[in-house]
């Protein structure tokens, strides 16, 4: 069995090393493929390149480069790099890289790991191939051409000779590195698309995987931090007499101008300390925000004309009979099971951090930037995580936890409350949406138009997109129809509620407004809102979308809409009392839909089926697949239901999973789980499940009761 | 500080805290048990969930003064010979995602088959609906426990 091991003994290579290295190879900068070869290199150890190392006692590891928060990362990519090399699953072991400079950007977001590293994981395998093959044939004085790679061995058919990868990896280590090998056919495959059990399954049902919290160095303290409540106060003065009678406290201070922090030798202690803290707040300019003032805001907003984000022929020159209708949706928090940490170790001259995050370099360079370093002087490991969903694309845990080390001289744990976290957090935007359509005589769209009116979270960053677009829609805002004449429209508003990037992001807005009112049209033409749906999609129509980097092919969203209705029966009768929604959706180069099916109990939806068919190109981990879609689902229920952090008097009135309350188990419906055969390249698979859910069970919602739901949540 | 004496995992354990302390911070700082998780220091969510005399029990929201002399099993003593049922159910149905909530899942699911062998669904969610799992991980779960309380999984499992 696969071991992991937090990369402990990894080479910190200097940026200044890396490019030099890179410019020998006659690569340029060809990041995370090829690892400098000399000095530095253990002769003994086959190592081609930054993703793996193979060693004589046939040891073959694999250097997971992005970070495990529960998508099977740490399982998906070696099993790319494995089918490459033809590798003995059983012999690969893992090592998780900290923040470096040999893989590129290591941001674990997106959906992105396993469609942006399919091509680099898969030629690191297949180069270390190539090279075992010609170290085989030298070795016996044969043919390349002869000679064979499987499970582990190069094989001589001929002469029945076979050697281990471990027996020819010093002499693979002395060879040239091809820069042009070939790839396997899908067809060949035999670890990528299998049901491989996860490599972390087993540490984490004991108890022993170790995640952020679960970090522990000698001498370490733990911190937690007193912020202010109120968005944009800050701390005037505080009194810490009575913290520091707590047994154990050996530092209180000031952290930032927002912000004291309470060391002690056990969380407890630090906890007790900060409760019996008094500080003197200043609440600053946001005093008096509530949720009201936000919300019309983005009436306000809606005034204004926008950026364009797509259009196509001209909706403005359509006449004919319209449709309109309004959407909103609130802030939403991530709330992941782990709440947030990091650990740090300051020592003057350099700074370590035992981080759970999705950004380790980002992690690096603000703690540099915080603590007057280099980044060179940072070294970032990176830890398992209880749950991500964007809210670790945050560093503010790591920069907390290198200041304490800092100021109190001691290694440290940062540790957030449930409460910090959800007051302390950034959150989904809200955002209001206005969808119009121009009708046919038959109800469809010759005009189709969605202006959606959000605060944009990078542009609140200061790193907007072009024209004030936020660059986060060109993944998760794509109309796949084919009508004639589209506007999508973004209009950027303003809020100081601090905004992050959640699991879908932009999508799950998109998605409730333009499914639910697609679904309007339908039932306004009387037509089954499947029908309708594939009308739209129909042959005819069929041509490429292009928007932004990803080009939308139609007939993939056909696909996936009419293997859902297959699955779950559309057009079959249900028992009496249930009703049905569908919805689609395409984000993160992925297609999914998905049919809700459901009771009314009390005049609350309860979800009992939930059949979800997505396109995903190459399935790398069916298992997996079958993990992350209902996940996506779940989570997206839950937001559906009842998430919504709402502010008064500038500050977040939620605090834990009381007034916040997540999907249990009692109202968790069965998610079934069909992927459409494809050999495309893999695309995302965390989060494309989620923006169809809300519409689908506002469409179910419609179908049972003739209530339109325009405003999430939906509440009981 | 109070000096406390404690039956963890079938070890008598002497600690000296302050008596109010939760015993989550006990077993995870003092006592250096880490699988019992914090997740909402309210006993809202059940990550903390561990065994005390049997019972599942919220060990966030539970002062260590209260368990004095109590036995308390954690997820490293679960499987006292090797993994549990339930731990080799977890395994088999592939439960985890993120993981960080599975072991007071175990540990509450195994309360449930230590005072009811063979669950129906309905017992199932009324034991575990105190539990949450931010990743969705529910279907599986209801299937590892079903699998355990079958008898279905290899022997050597101890309950």
């Amino acid at each position: 069995m696969s071991t992991i091991s937090v990369a402990k003994k990894t080479p910190s290579w200097s940026r200044r090393e890396f490019i030099a290295a890179g410019a020998a190879a006659g690569t340029g900068l060809v990041i995370g493929f090829f690892l400098p070869h000399g000095e530095k290199t253990d002769k003994k150890v086959f190592s081609p390149n930054a993703y793996l190392r193979i060693t004589p006692d046939n040891k073959i590891t694999v250097v997971v480069a992005r970070s495990e928060m529960g998508q099977g990362i740490r399982t998906a990519l070696p099993m790319i790099l494995a089918e490459e090399l033809e590798a003995d699953w059983k012999h690969i072991e893992i090592e998780q890289a900290g923040a470096s400079t040999l893989y590129g950007d290591q941001t674990t977001g997106g959906s992105a790991s396993v469609r942006t590293t399919w091509d680099p994981m898969r030629k690191a395998g297949a180069t270390a191939r190539e090279m075992l093959i010609s170290a085989a044939a030298l070795t016996w004085g044969v043919s390349r051409s002869g000679c064979t790679a499987q499970g582990g061995n190069i094989l001589h058919a001929a002469s029945k000779r076979q050697l281990s990868y471990g027996d020819l990896a010093v002499k693979a280590a002395t060879l040239p590195i091809p820069t042009d090998v070939p790839l396997k056919q899908s067809k060949d495959y035999k670890i990528v698309g299998q049901r491989l059990p996860r490599v972390d399954t087993p540490s984490k049902v004991k108890g022993e995987a170790v995640f952020g919290i679960d970090f522990r160095m000698p001498g370490m303290k733990f911190a937690v931090l007193s912020r202010c409540p109120t968005i944009g106060g800050k701390m005037l003065s505080f009194d810490d007499k009575e913290s520091k009678k707590v047994s154990g406290v050996s530092f209180v201070g000031k952290i930032s101008d927002s912000a004291v922090a309470v060391v002690a030798e056990s969380v407890w202690g630090a906890m007790e300390g900060r409760r019996l803290l008094n500080v003197n707040w200043d609440d600053g300019p946001n005093k008096d925000l509530n949720t009201a003032a936000v919300m019309q805001s983005l009436k306000q907003g809606a005034a204004k004309k926008g950026v364009s984000l797509f259009a196509l022929g001209d909706v403005s020159k359509v006449a004919g009979r319209k449709v309109s209708g309004e959407y909103q949706l609130p802030f939403m928090a991530h709330a992941p099971m782990e709440p947030g940490n990091c650990t740090a170790h300051f020592q003057g001259t350099s700074c370590e951090l035992w981080a759970p995050t999705q950004v380790p370099q980002d992690c690096r360079d603000s703690v540099a930037q915080a603590l007057g370093l280099d980044p060179d002087q940072v070294k970032v490991n990176v830890t398992l995580m209880g749950g991500g969903f964007g809210r670790r694309l945050e560093h503010d845990y790591a920069v907390e936890a290198a200041q304490v080390s800092k100021a109190a001289q001691v290694p440290v744990k940062v540790l957030w409350t449930r409460e910090d976290d959800m007051r302390s957090s950034t959150y989904r935007p809200a955002s209001l949406h206005q969808l119009s359509a121009v009708v046919d005589g038959a109800g469809y769209p010759v005009a189709f138009t969605h202006r959606l009116i959000a605060p944009s979270i990078s542009g609140q960053r200061g790193q907007p997109g072009p024209n004030g677009l936020d660059p986060d829609l060109t993944d998760e805002a794509a109309f796949v129809y084919g009508v004639p004449n589209v506007s999508l429209e973004y209009v950027l508003t303003e809020t100081v509620v601090p905004l992050g990037w959640m699991r879908s992001v932009y999508a799950l807005q998109a998605a409730f407004a333009s499914e639910t009112f697609i679904d309007e049209l339908a039932v306004a033409a009387g037509k089954d809102p499947l029908e309708y749906r594939l009308h739209m999609l129909a042959q005819n129509k069929d041509q490429d979308i292009p928007f932004f980097t990803t080009t939308w092919h139609p007939a993939r969203m056909r696909g996936v809409l009419q293997l859902a209705a297959d699955k779950a029966g559309w057009t079959k009768p249900l028992p009496a009392g249930r009703f049905r929604g569908i919805a689609c959706f395409a984000c993160f180069s992925s297609y999914v839909a998905e049919v809700v099916e459901i009771t009314m109990e009390n005049n609350a939806p309860q979800v009992h089926r939930v059949v979800a068919a997505v396109d995903c190109g190459q399935v790398v981990n069916p298992s997996i697949l079958e993990q992350q879609i209902p996940g996506g689902v779940i989570y997206a229920l839950g937001n559906a239901l009842r998430a919504q952090i709402t502010i008064e008097k500038g500050r977040v009135v939620q605090g834990n999973f009381d007034d916040y309350a997540p999907v249990r188990m009692g109202e968790s419906p069965v998610v079934e789980v069909y992927a459409v055969p494809s050999a495309e390249p893999p695309t995302g698979i965390g989060e494309p499940s989620v923006p169809p859910l809300a519409p689908a069970l506002c469409n179910a919602i419609y179908a049972a009761t003739k209530k339109r739901i325009r405003a999430l949540p939906i509440g009981t | 500080m109070a000096d406390i004496t404690l039956r963890v995992n079938g070890t008598e354990k002497k600690v000296s805290v302050p008596a109010e302390t939760p015993l989550l911070w006990v077993l995870r700082d003092t006592l250096d048990l880490p699988g019992t998780k914090f997740g909402c220091g309210a006993g809202l969510c059940g990550a903390c969930t561990v065994h005390v005399d049997g019972s599942a029990t919220r060990s966030c929201s539970t002062p260590v003064s209260q368990v004095q002399g109590k036995s308390i099993t954690t997820i490293e003593g679960l499987g006292a010979n090797g993994l549990h049922v339930l731990q080799q159910a977890w395994i088999a149905e592939e439960v985890p995602q993120c993981g960080y909530c599975q072991t007071g899942q175990i540990m509450t699911a195994a309360a449930l088959l230590a005072s009811t062998p063979n669950p129906s669904d309905q017992q199932i969610t009324q034991a575990m609906n105190g539990n949450l799992c931010r990743c969705g991980t529910y279907e599986r779960i209801r299937k590892a426990i079903r699998r355990a309380a079958s008898g279905s999984m290899a022997a050597g499992g101890t309950r």
